[in-house]
């Protein structure tokens, strides 16, 4: 009987995927060119829209029907946005950055109609015009390598095979996540490129066959291709070429940048809702959570608790009403990394919430999403529709006997709704405040029923792993922590933006090698990580390995993932008192020590700040960091003192510098620094006088200038405009 | 057993005054929404349309929604207070959000904002004498890569300096004219 | 009844055991006798755990504990009072003062308030965090309960006190963070709100958040006017509660005292609300018998709670024909000494100036509701003062309460029966009807004048009293409005039937009242035991008196033949009874 069951299970699973690929190939299989546009909040803020219209008004003009328009979500290449993509077949495919509608016409008539790219516009033009490239993986964690090099190896074999060694670019890739698929345990995956080809490599013979019979001749070393639909194969297909991208891993972001979020069919055509129905055929929520044990996936939210713990620890409740929420209240300053996932692939999210459903044996659940996301929140709402449509949601999913629907609630701007019982109270439709633990939300959490609270990103990792095996993605990552970690990239970086890296890459190489290092030839001093609840790290720990546990040895936190890197304008003081202000603005006001003690601690950092701090302030501010975590009620008021006692751990120096000599060293500080004019380099130019906004700057002509001190505001206008170096801040 | 007693209920009345206060569409969802197993985890949901709609969440709405969702008024407030998304009062034609976050932060936003209150002559959560504008500092709006980024109404500006701020306001302001 | 399971835990370093489920703080309390301090806690309302002054160090726990909401586990071990624990307790107390007012030494709680004692427990003797203090617009001219939110310590107990024990949810923290204020909807003031003016907020806050708003500068006055003839009443709880502000037992009556210390204080006549309570029996029982004979509407609701008449107009309004239309013997009391008393005594109603000293702060509010107001703007009942603020009175003119002598009230206002004192305790009211009813029901008076199956200072009582064979009475008592809510809920849908039920606003009934004296050392708010030694006092005065019920005593019986006729006239309901009517803002229950 249950065999029949879960026969009948997979065979509409299978029927549902023909069905969905075919509808997918349907919509560009006479295309002769797929143009690709970006559509996320930060894609739509620098001017996707606009784009996308003006790609239809020049189809529509040009009258062409094999010219196909593909929405997809974010890429995560925020500081390029928008980003075009023009894919045609057998051509390698080619990004367009910060596009805009002048720009749609070059690109539409030279290279969509024309043939020929426009170098000017792309993104990362490094490879462009060799005939063939090599992507290779060089994943971190398998040490996979042919002849102790694969690159090197490639070079010598084409260099041997007597090719023009500008035709084929070689590059070397972070990770394509196709680990544990290799027939053998020592294959370099390679990607050749156009056409997309990927080769299992295994020895120098096999190197030589690729270059020697693909790049040489043209034609397919079959015996050595390898066919599967691994887990980011369509993505590094088509930004495999881009060091930005190809530094990553792709597994929670395996689909952003490369399906339509708002088509379910581009979802379940790369193995979406598989997990689910093999879940459903086996029946056995336990194995789920078995699986999930053994990936060491950890929670992405912040504090990296194991996810099937959780799961666990809800399943086993006496009570058999129970909830699934998701946690997509995204609130650390600095970090989009639910929204951009959400906007992007909101089906993954939702194919982890009914695998955690099924494991938990709750049937029905929440999306708690901010509601300052409204494209993210209608995303989700239509992809919810989708599903429901397709039974993928509702009563009896895929004609098993397990039923979960889901639904969303918004949030209104309270960064304290992150912590699970304050979270729960939103829902509930009180205020955000948190309660006492324990009771834990798996015993007690929504309307007193055992509930599961998972972030996006925990969720969206669900659904991989369980397809792609949990050998798989324990395997990428450190000891602990199974899988990788999406990043939200921002501050004092090339390369600003949301990036998926394997759990144990440096903060170094995040910040290098993804984030293309500190702009301006500036110094990186430290790194934010964690948000408000976080931590500064100086830049001598740089070579830390990202996981949970390496981050909270240093006193800071992996958190949901902002991170944000601080040069040498960056004043500590000044940092740790924003944190400061952001979680005394945050605290809910329950516990005494958080709702008074974080105003007390900015009281003193303010002081500090305006030059009014006293040495004994430093003393203060550490008994009223450790009182605010040791005593208060939730982790938000635990947490909050973290950016203080970090910097006061790591920069002390600049503490004191600011209370007992009274100066900031990074200048930032405004009551801490001085503008003056340097008489003897003043030429008399008038130009800082001209853009002083108070007019506080006097002097005739030809004649050195004087700053009237009494007016002046230190917005410092005078020291970036002057061309002689005669304005000194000190 | 009891003699006809006299009817000195005012329930109502006070419906009536309170779906006087919101739009149909309002009424029909907040009904909806009674039928719920959990009524009162819908008043945040509720709060939302209301605002959506009149702008802000006036004390006759407040009262309206108490009434129909039967929520205690006071909790009806406690809710709306403490949320930073709820406004109660009325705002200005565009709303100019500054974005708080830490990329924004460190990439120079307080300098916009400075710019922004000086030509305003307006401070946060405050509104423009002729009505036009708002001014409000916002909770990271996950624009990062874009930062320092300024929003006004749902459009957002990325990579603003204090020096485009004249122009930007202008944008708005001509087409007033 | 199996033994509770016990659990062995080490505090402070002994081994103990306490029984399982037990919280830390309760554990600390049971075995070793130690209290920890605590603000936000109270074992009757939810829990909060917020105000953090209870943390413990628990080993193995990388934060400290709030001891109040920690369940003990075996082998647990727990500090109360590690050097770091008490150091932290005290910079958490001093977060709380650098919040508050520098007022002291001016505040109406100086030398009653939490914080103040919790400060100096604590041992905060210097300030090292003060800085900007928060600051709200202060009520000072409420009818009943003044609000001052710059003086919250934000604790939640009269949040939780409003919402779980009255179920009327009027306050609710309002805004967050730093600036987070207790507030009703809108902020508005409390007069404009769906408060009851029960004041249970006032007793439920450790410092000076919610106040009375005080009388005494009138009566002080008044007083002091050789024009005006200033009388007062006491009422029946007064008796039993006002010796605890000066020191004296919880449960010991100080009536003679209490008499003695009004008239020095300058009172020309001292008259007792029970008379009028006797009174309000024999109305009230006169109109239960003839809605028992004349079909309803049944049930009677009592209406002497002026909290729970609030109650019904804002949120039973459809109840309101059911409630008995006696006005409570304060006001019945008052109304006699402007007309009656007046006229017998040669006096202009307005030189008459009538002080109530009540239990209640909802008594202010009912002694200005327009019914009880003269056309000409005159209340019939001049102030109300708590007896808090009698006690300030007594005490601000120096008058030594131990040691005065005992004297009797004024006469014929002043003339009790028993019945008119158990009017204080809740089930009082429902018993003194019964003496009177059963008797007229009967035609004998009962053999046992004591129904204590009515009595107790639990919350909800349902029972049924067989009159005679053709009548069982059923009988509700509810006191504190979350359990009147019960009853009243039961009856609006039909579910239940009752022919008389008696609501008391308060906790306890009025000895639990929210102008009573803060509870001494040892007792809390809603304390069973405070309660039931404050009812016992008033259940021992009626025991020792003669005379038991209302319709027995002699001055109530001349007052019919001389001046109002007979119960139920016209002229009984002219100056005894009123009307109520629907208020808004609308309750929602």
């Amino acid at each position: 009987m249950r065999y029949i069951m879960s026969k009948a299970v997979l065979e509409r699973y299978e029927a549902l995927f023909e069905q969905m690929r075919g509808a997918v190939s349907a919509r560009s299989s006479d295309a002769a060119v797929v143009v690709q546009v970006g559509s996320a909040t930060c894609e739509n803020a620098a001017g996707a829209p606009s784009v996308w219209r003006e790609f239809e008004r020049h189809i529509k003009a040009s009258g062409r029907s094999d010219i196909v328009l593909h929405r997809v979500g974010c890429t995560g290449r925020c500081s390029r946005e928008p980003i075009v993509g023009v894919l045609k077949p057998d051509e390698m495919p080619v990004k367009y950055e910060k596009v805009t509608r002048d720009a749609v016409h070059d690109i539409f008539t030279s290279h969509v109609v024309n043939g020929a790219p426009v170098t000017s516009l792309m993104l990362d033009a490094s490879g462009h015009g060799a005939k063939y490239q090599l992507v290779l993986c060089a994943a971190r964690h398998c040490g996979a390598a042919v002849d102790g090099d694969t690159e090197k190896t490639f070079r010598e074999e084409i260099a041997a095979a007597g090719l023009d060694s500008d035709d084929v670019s070689v590059l070397a890739a972070n990770g394509f996540g196709f680990c544990g698929m290799s027939p053998e345990e020592s294959a370099v995956c390679v990607l050749v490129r156009p056409g997309n080809t990927v080769y299992f490599i295994r020895n120098r013979d096999d190197v030589r066959r690729v270059v020697r019979e693909h790049l040489g001749s043209g034609t397919e070393v079959s015996a050595l291709r390898c066919d599967a639909e691994f887990v980011s194969r369509r993505f590094f297909s088509l930004y495999g070429d881009v060091a930005f991208f190809n530094r990553q891993n792709r597994i929670a972001l395996r689909n952003a940048g490369v399906i339509d979020p708002e088509r379910l069919d581009e979802y379940v055509r790369y193995n979406g809702f598989r997990a689910v129905a093999n879940a459903l055929a086996e029946n056995d929520p336990e194995a789920v959570i078995a699986a999930i044990e053994h990936s060491q996936l950890r929670g992405r939210g912040g504090g990296g608790y194991p996810t099937a713990l959780k799961w666990a620890s809800a399943r086993k409740s006496a009570e058999k009403t129970r909830y699934i929420i998701c946690n997509a209240d995204e609130g650390d300053p600095g970090a989009f990394m639910d929204r951009s996932m959400l906007e992007s692939d909101p089906f993954s999210v939702i194919e982890g919430m009914v695998l955690g459903g099924f494991a938990t044996g709750a049937s029905r659940g929440f999306f708690y999403v901010r509601a300052e996301y409204p494209l993210a929140i209608r995303r989700i709402e239509h992809a919810l529709a989708q599903c429901r449509e397709q039974g993928l949601l509702g009563d009896n999913i895929l004609g098993s006997d397990f039923s979960m629907d889901l639904e969303v609630r918004l949030g209104a701007g309270a960064f304290v709704c992150g912590e699970e019982t304050a979270l729960i109270h939103s829902i509930e439709g009180e205020r955000g405040q948190p309660r006492i633990r324990p009771p834990y939300p798996t015993e007690n959490g929504l309307w007193g029923k055992p509930t599961v609270i998972n972030n996006v990103e925990t969720f969206a990792n669900v659904p991989a792993l369980l397809v792609y095996g949990s050998d798989w993605f324990r395997s990428i990552g450190s000891e602990k922590s199974g899988g990788t970690k999406v990043f939200a990239l921002a501050g004092k970086v090339r390369h600003t933006g949301l990036i998926e890296a394997p759990m144990g890459m440096t903060l170094r190489e995040v910040i290098y090698d993804i984030g293309g290092g500190v702009p301006g030839g500036k110094q990186l001093k430290a790194v934010q990580t964690g948000g408000p609840a976080g931590g500064m790290i100086p830049e001598t720990l740089l070579d830390t390995p990202i996981d949970f546990d390496t981050l909270g040895a240093l006193g800071s936190i992996m958190g949901s993932g902002g991170m944000i890197v601080l040069d040498e304008d960056d004043c500590m003081v000044d940092v740790a008192k924003f944190f400061m202000a952001f979680c005394q603005d945050e605290s809910c006001g329950k516990c005494t020590p958080c709702r008074e003690g974080t105003k007390r601690m900015l009281d003193i950092l303010e002081r500090i700040a305006a030059g009014n701090g006293e040495p004994a302030d430093l003393d203060k501010l550490e008994r009223l960091a450790a009182l605010v975590q040791k005593t208060s009620l939730c982790g938000l008021g635990r947490a909050a003192p973290n950016p203080v006692l970090s910097t006061l751990r790591r920069f002390r120096d600049e503490y004191e510098a600011h209370v007992t000599e009274k100066t900031c060293p990074a200048h930032k500080c405004k009551a801490l620094v001085r503008y003056e004019i340097i008489t003897e380099k003043c030429v008399g130019c008038r130009m800082c006088a001209r853009q002083c906004p108070v007019a506080c700057i006097a002097g005739e002509r030809k004649q050195p200038h004087e700053i009237d001190q009494s007016q002046c505001i230190k917005c410092g206008r005078c020291y970036e405009v002057c061309r002689f170096d005669a304005v000194a801040r000190q | 057993m009891n003699t006809v007693v006299k009817n000195t209920d005012n329930r109502e009345e006070v419906r009536r005054k309170s779906m006087e206060a919101l739009t149909p569409e309002i009424v029909a969802h907040i009904e909806a929404c009674v039928q719920d197993a959990q009524p009162h985890s819908h008043l945040i949901g509720v709060l939302h349309k209301v605002q959506a709609h009149f702008g802000y969440l006036g004390a006759d709405q407040l009262d309206a929604v108490a009434q129909l969702l039967q929520v205690p008024t006071a909790k009806v407030t406690g809710v709306a207070t403490f949320y930073h998304f709820f406004r109660l009062e009325p705002r200005g034609k565009y709303v100019i959000s500054v974005c708080l976050g830490t990329a924004c932060y460190v990439k120079g936003a307080e300098q916009v904002a400075e710019r922004l209150q000086e030509e305003l002559g307006i401070q946060y959560g405050e509104t423009t004498t002729d009505g036009l504008f708002s001014l409000e500092g916002t909770r990271c709006l996950g624009t990062c890569g874009l930062a320092p980024v300024v929003m006004v109404e749902d459009e957002v500006f990325g990579d603003m300096t204090a020096d485009q701020v004249p122009a930007l306001l202008e944008k708005f302001s001509k087409t007033e004219d | 009844m199996s033994a509770k399971k016990m659990i062995s835990l080490t505090i402070d370093g002994s081994q103990v055991s306490a029984p399982a489920g037990s919280t830390i703080m309760e554990a600390a309390e049971s075995t070793l006798g130690i209290r920890i301090p605590r603000l936000c806690y109270h074992p009757d309302l939810s829990m909060q755990g917020s105000c953090r002054v209870c943390i413990v160090e628990v080993k193995g726990v990388p934060f400290y504990m709030a001891s109040c909401s920690v369940t003990i586990w075996p082998d647990m071990e727990v500090q109360t009072n590690s050097p770091a624990i008490r150091q932290a307790r005290r910079d958490i107390v001093e977060l709380l003062l650098d919040n508050h007012p520098r007022a002291c030494l001016t505040c109406e709680r100086d030398g009653n308030c939490e914080l103040q004692n919790a400060a100096y427990a604590a041992g905060v003797r210097e300030r090292l965090f003060d800085g900007e203090r928060k600051r709200f617009p202060i009520e000072t001219d409420s009818v009943a309960v003044n609000r001052n939110q710059e003086k919250c310590i934000l604790c939640g107990r009269c949040v939780r006190t409003c919402a779980e024990v009255q179920g009327v949810h009027n306050l609710s923290q309002q805004g967050r963070g730093f600036t987070t204020e207790v507030a009703p909807a809108h902020g508005c003031r409390m007069d404009d709100s769906v408060c009851i003016q029960c004041g249970q907020c006032i007793n439920a806050c450790p410092t000076a958040a919610f106040t009375e708003h005080s009388f005494t500068e009138d009566v002080w006055q008044a007083l002091a006017d050789p024009e005006k003839h200033v009388v007062v009443q006491t009422a029946p709880a007064i008796r039993a509660t006002i010796g605890e502000g000066f020191g004296m037992p919880p449960g010991t009556p100080a009536t003679g005292q209490m008499v003695t210390a009004l008239r020095r204080l300058g009172f020309d006549r001292v008259f007792d609300t029970n008379f009028t309570a006797d009174l309000t029996i024999v109305e009230e029982a006169t109109e239960l018998m003839h809605r028992l004979e004349h079909n309803g509407p049944l049930p009677l609701l009592t209406s002497c709670s002026p909290g729970w008449v609030n109650f019904l107009e804002k949120f039973y309004p459809e109840l309101i024909p059911y409630a008995s239309s006696c006005r409570s013997p304060m006001s019945m009391m008052s109304s006699l000494l402007k007309t009656w008393y007046a006229a017998e005594h040669d006096l202009k109603p307005e030189n008459v100036f009538v002080v109530a000293i009540m239990p209640c702060t909802a008594k202010k509010y009912e002694s200005r509701r327009p019914e009880f107001v003269s056309a000409t703007g005159v209340p019939d009942t001049d102030a109300v003062l708590t007896t808090r603020e009698l006690v300030w009175m007594i005490k601000n003119y120096g008058i030594n309460m131990m040691t005065l002598p005992e004297s009797d009230f004024d006469s014929p206002l002043g003339v009790s029966s028993g019945a008119g004192d158990i009017f204080g305790a809740t089930g009082g009211v429902m018993e003194a009807a019964l003496r009177m009813a059963v008797e007229k029901l009967t035609g004998k008076a009962p053999a046992e004048v004591e129904f204590t199956e009515v009595r107790a200072v639990e919350g909800l009582r349902e029972r049924e009293l067989q009159v005679n064979e053709e009548l069982t009475l059923r009988i509700g008592v509810a006191n504190g409005l979350t359990n009147a809510k019960y009853l009243l809920d039961a009856v609006v849908n039909q579910e239940k039937t009752f022919h008389v039920i008696e609501v008391m606003a308060c906790p306890g009934g009025c000895v639990g009242g929210g102008g009573q004296p803060y509870p001494p050392e040892g007792y809390r708010i809603f304390d069973q035991r405070l309660l039931a030694e404050r009812a016992g006092a008033l259940y021992a005065i009626d025991k020792k008196k003669q005379l038991r019920s209302s319709n027995h005593n002699p001055a109530i019986q001349a007052l019919y033949k001389e001046f109002l006729g007979a119960p139920g006239s016209e002229k009984a309901h002219e100056l005894l009874h009123t009307h109520y009517a629907p208020r808004l803002p609308r309750g929602i229950r």
